[in-house]
């Protein structure tokens, strides 16, 4: 869809950051408050994306700034043959190997064993025994939680970004990008160089530890109320 | 006893999957025969909904108030030269 660019320079509003044309064409026209909205966006995931390459977060920090300067640098040769979203990570993705591969500590993601891929993600100990009669039943099933809106607290908020900074570096970069950005599975796959089993496999353990986080907070909050 | 097609404790690693809709028909309709008479599970999978839904609602975090400005100006440079 074709933006009105004159207007859109002019004025202190970025565009619709869903419509990759309309961004791209205000991006290129110069349009501040655009190129604002996009790193306050896409930042912190980049910087999620970065850590899985380089070992310090300084030195991931540096590796976004560098991306963000190869977006200001490239976007008028950007042909659009991926979305503007997957371009940008990939800048991210090839800057943070190549640094650290420079650092030598380059960490494979192959060989991250942070993330025990076939460990139970729900304690079995909540769980009845086999022997039992109703062996695999709840044990200690989970309590329903206060209505919806008391996941929209700040303090909420804050126990879950605890939560996803916790895990490992594979299961955080996943979950960020799928369920905090929004990035469809083809996406993530592409970005973090994942097949698509693999990826739901850090998906589903990264989406259980946080739900048992918020679980303990939840249960937490019932007891002292 | 009742066939319930699957126990509770597969039916929580079958979660992502199922919301992925990436189970086998067969499958599926064993998850779903589940959760509608398992009410545990069907609070689990409510709560895995949510969680996601939290997630997708955090607030942005930014880059430092420097870097942030740092780039602002190159984007401005860029721009004028």
């Amino acid at each position: 869809m074709a933006v009105p660019v004159e207007r859109s320079a002019s004025t202190a509003v970025p565009v619709d950051l869903s419509d990759d044309a309309a961004v791209i064409a205000a991006l290129r026209a110069g349009h501040e408050p655009t190129f604002a909205a996009l790193i306050d966006r896409w930042s912190s995931a980049m910087l999620r994306v970065a850590l899985l390459h380089v070992s310090s977060r300084a030195v991931a920090e540096e590796v976004v700034q560098d991306a963000w300067m190869g977006v200001v640098r490239g976007i008028s040769r950007f042909e659009g043959r991926s979305s503007l979203r997957t371009w940008v990570f990939r800048i991210v993705t090839n800057l943070s190997k190549t640094r650290g591969v420079r650092e030598a500590r380059s960490i494979p993601l192959s060989a991250v064993h942070d993330e025990r891929d076939h460990a139970a993600t729900v304690d079995a100990d909540r769980f009845l025994d086999a022997s039992h009669r109703w062996g695999h039943d709840w044990a200690r099933p989970p309590r329903e939680w206060a209505p919806e809106d008391s996941l929209l607290s700040k303090e909420t908020g804050d126990v879950i970004r605890r939560a996803i900074d916790e895990l490992g570096p594979r299961q955080r970069a996943v979950i960020t990008l799928r369920d905090e950005q929004g990035f469809t599975s083809k996406e993530v796959c592409a970005t973090l160089g994942l097949s698509e089993a693999n990826q739901r496999v850090l998906l589903h353990r990264a989406r259980a530890a946080v739900r048992a986080r918020l679980e303990e907070y939840m249960d937490r909050r019932l007891v002292t109320r | 006893m009742i066939d319930r097609g699957v126990t509770c404790k597969e039916l929580v690693e079958l979660v992502t999957d199922y919301l992925e809709g990436d189970l086998p028909p067969s499958e599926r309709v064993r998850f779903e025969l589940h959760i509608s008479i398992c009410e545990d599970c069907t609070t689990y999978l409510d709560q895995m909904r949510a969680t996601i839904a939290a997630v997708g609602r955090l607030p942005a975090e930014s880059i430092p108030p420097t870097s942030r400005d740092e780039l602002l100006r190159a984007f401005r440079d860029w721009h004028e030269h």
